[in-house]
């Protein structure tokens, strides 16, 4: 039974992670690059408005980071949890 | 030693690295066959799945289509990235510790039904093989431009090159030559890229070149607002402009992302790494290589498009772009910066036609009033021709007239450089075809560089069509040979003949995917937003309800399945034609036609919200997964006890 809670709060603390990103993915790339463009195209990157820039190039950099950072933290979670390989 | 001479060498030099590299890799199991065994490093993997992700279209068209869609096209950068996001989060790391080969096979013991697990098949081969022609096709083009042989030749050169690998690497085979592959065509790419925003821009680096200053101008003028000015002032659409369909620019980005993680020749590429942990990391790595070149290609494109711009218009370099005349004929024949133009235009893929007979090729978009205008001018002009000999000719010769003076009086309104097209003799555009693939294509000769470079993107196009077509075989082999042969016609098969029948599967998936190349249905580019749409549709909504959902059982599966593939087919053949059949489209394909203005390259994410909420319904109505399932989907949630990949 105590290896059956455990791996609810694995789950549990997993789910949490990956909604976190997926608020972060959608942000930068759906967010940032399409439906915001418009309110943002005051603010630039260099010569570019910000919107056009994640768009272009800032989402996949984003995105990037979020696969790395998803990663490390999912093997602290599994060592934490005593689930690791 | 002359251009041609030089591109067989290295071609001919990067294909005996590519056999060198299957003959060392080939597969003795079945577990390498399909898997590599498990043993691939997740470095080298993630370099394998960019070269098997990128293809042809990727490495020739995508800069071209960003190039002269602009922001527009920014769908294909944030959808073909931002699906990895979703497989290292969502699919990869559980499906790694299922431990098994196929993704049918995942869905055949999850939904714990042959059933669901030959719908899987269906879709995997619809997805798989619409996929395939396209690379077909364009293994064909590329090897027919630089070998200077026929499409058809070029098309049996690359399917025997690939039959030489792939059917006796398997996916141990064609992975290490994967990675040969990607390292080919990201130097190809990235080479002219550089050199070409030093240029424009002074930037070393082209993702800052594209947001910095242009050089001849020293630095004063943003790059990005330089292209915008010159492509305005010639009529176009500025690169940076806002889109005109916001609800469709989601949609298809968000069909493009979950597709790229529902393509099941992507996500079998996870089942080859070592552990779950490698899994996640493994798609950091593949996004790592592919980004190498995505985050380069708005660069590429939009440097290209404005280095072709100004060629055309050469007072647009350091001033205003009608302050010097337009480039002449003469210019192109005697200038040997220029002489691509001439090697272009013999394959087709730039034209240019002196319309009004003063030497200079205008460039610039006709706007709509002068097309119609012209269009209609030569129709009546060809009725008249056609004319039989003893016709009253009287109303055609007044009809001819009559459209002369409709094409004259929007000559005389149409602006250009702030003067009327008839003030300054412009009859319409004579720079006639700017195909999309000359943007890549053509880079180095435009920017100068030395033949080897020229070579260099030559085996760079051809590793991406390669690596792509040897990956999409491998996915329709196994699905073949091990869900439909082991899984439900012969279980008892042996180890040995089951890997003799991946074999012929490949060997038969080759010749049909060859002899649909050689008969493209001449709907390429439809063809792969239908693999995307049905992959969006049907493969990631049941990977996500098998991994996040205990209460999703077979039947939801199988009927969300079959609501996704009918939906997303149904809504793209109302558009492009039953079976893409011409002429048997219910609505015209245009975006006044579409349904709330979606395309039906957007339909995905319509399709996969209706596979879920068709599993939920009928998961409602009927009895939750048995005990067996139950503990199958506890298992893959957490990472330990992920084994070698067993057959069953």
């Amino acid at each position: 039974m105590a290896d059956k809670t455990s791996a609810n709060a694995y789950w549990a603390a997993n789910i949490k992670v990956i909604t976190i990103s997926m608020i972060i993915w959608f942000v930068c790339s759906f967010g940032l690059g399409i439906l915001l463009r418009p309110a943002l195209s005051g603010i630039h990157v260099g010569g570019a408005d910000l919107g056009f820039w994640f768009a272009q190039n800032g989402s996949i950099f984003v995105f990037l980071i979020l696969i790395f950072v998803y990663a490390k933290i999912m093997n602290g979670i599994d060592r934490a949890h005593g689930v690791e390989e | 030693m002359d251009q041609f001479t030089l591109n067989l060498i290295v071609i001919g030099a990067s294909f005996a690295l590519y056999f060198g590299i299957a003959f060392w890799a080939r597969a003795g199991s079945t577990a390498e066959f399909y898997a590599a065994s498990q043993g691939v490093p997740p470095v080298m993997n993630g370099m394998a799945t960019a070269a098997d992700w990128m293809s042809a279209a990727s490495f020739i068209s995508m800069a071209g289509l960003i190039a002269f869609g602009g922001y527009n096209n920014s769908v294909f950068l944030m959808g073909w990235t931002g699906g990895y996001v979703l497989l290292a989060l969502l699919l990869a790391p559980y499906l790694r510790k299922f431990g098994k080969f196929t993704v049918p096979e995942f869905v055949g013991d999850r939904f714990y039904s042959t059933t669901a697990r030959m719908v899987a098949v269906v879709c995997l081969l619809v997805i798989s093989i619409t996929y395939v022609i396209g690379q077909m096709v364009g293994v064909g083009v590329t090897f027919a431009r630089f070998l200077e042989v026929s499409t058809t030749t070029g098309l049996l050169i690359g399917s025997a090159v690939v039959f030489a690998y792939a059917v006796f690497g398997g996916m141990k085979g064609i992975t290490y030559t994967q990675v040969a592959q990607y390292i080919v065509l990201i130097i190809a790419y990235t080479i002219p890229a550089i050199f070409i925003s030093l240029n424009l821009t002074g930037h070393f680096l082209p993702q800052l070149g594209f947001i910095g200053g242009y050089a001849p101008t020293g630095g004063e003028t943003y790059f990005l607002d330089k292209l915008d000015q010159v492509v305005t002032d010639l009529g176009f659409t500025a690169y940076t402009a806002d889109t005109t369909n916001m609800l469709n620019m989601f949609l298809v980005t968000m069909s493009l992302m979950i597709g790229t993680a529902g393509l099941p020749h992507v996500i079998i590429r996870f089942f080859t790494v070592p552990k779950v942990s490698d899994a996640r990391i493994s798609a950091g790595w593949a996004l790592v290589f592919i980004a190498l070149l995505y985050t380069v290609a708005p660069a590429v494109g939009s440097m290209a498009r404005l280095n072709i711009t100004t060629t055309f218009w050469p007072g647009a370099i350091d001033g205003e772009t009608f302050s010097k005349p337009a480039l002449s004929i003469a210019e192109i024949d005697s200038n040997p910066d220029l002489t691509w133009i001439r090697n272009w235009e013999k394959t087709g893929l730039l034209a240019f036609s002196d319309k009004n007979g003063d030497g200079m090729i205008q460039y610039f978009n006709e706007p709509k009033p002068l097309v119609d205008a012209n269009t209609a001018l030569a129709a009546a002009t060809k009725a008249l021709a056609d004319a039989a000999a003893d016709a009253d000719k009287a109303p055609l010769e007044a009809a001819v007239a009559e459209a002369t003076t409709a094409r004259d009086a929007v000559l005389a309104e149409a602006q250009l450089g702030g003067q009327s097209l008839a003030a300054q003799g412009i009859v319409g555009n004579e720079l006639t075809t700017v195909n999309n693939d000359i943007m890549v294509l053509a880079n180095p000769e435009i920017a100068a560089l030395p033949g080897w470079v020229i070579a260099l993107v030559a085996a760079g196009g051809l590793a991406a069509a390669l690596s792509t077509a040897a990956g999409l075989l491998l996915a329709i082999s196994s699905a073949i040979s091990h869900d439909l042969i082991k899984g439900a016609l012969n279980p008892n098969i042996s180890e040995k003949g089951e890997l003799l029948a991946a074999r012929i599967s490949m060997a038969f998936a080759i010749v049909l995917a060859t002899w649909l190349g050689y008969n493209p249905p001449g709907f390429a580019a439809q063809v792969v937003a239908l693999a995307f749409g049905l992959a969006a549709a049907t493969i990631f909504p049941v990977l996500m309800m098998g991994i996040f959902s205990t209460r999703v059982g077979k039947e939801g599966a199988i009927a969300g399945m079959i609501v996704g593939l009918i939906t997303t087919s149904v809504y793209i053949f109302l558009f492009l034609g039953w079976f893409f059949i011409p002429g048997t489209n219910v609505y015209p394909n245009t975006p006044d036609a579409h349904w709330f203005g979606i395309s039906p390259a957007a339909f995905g994410p319509i399709g996969a919200i209706l596979n879920v909420a068709t599993a939920y319904i009928v998961s409602a109505m009927t009895k939750a997964p048995p005990q067996e399932v139950q503990d199958l989907i506890q298992s893959i949630r957490v990472p330990k006890g992920a084994g070698k990949a067993t057959a069953h």
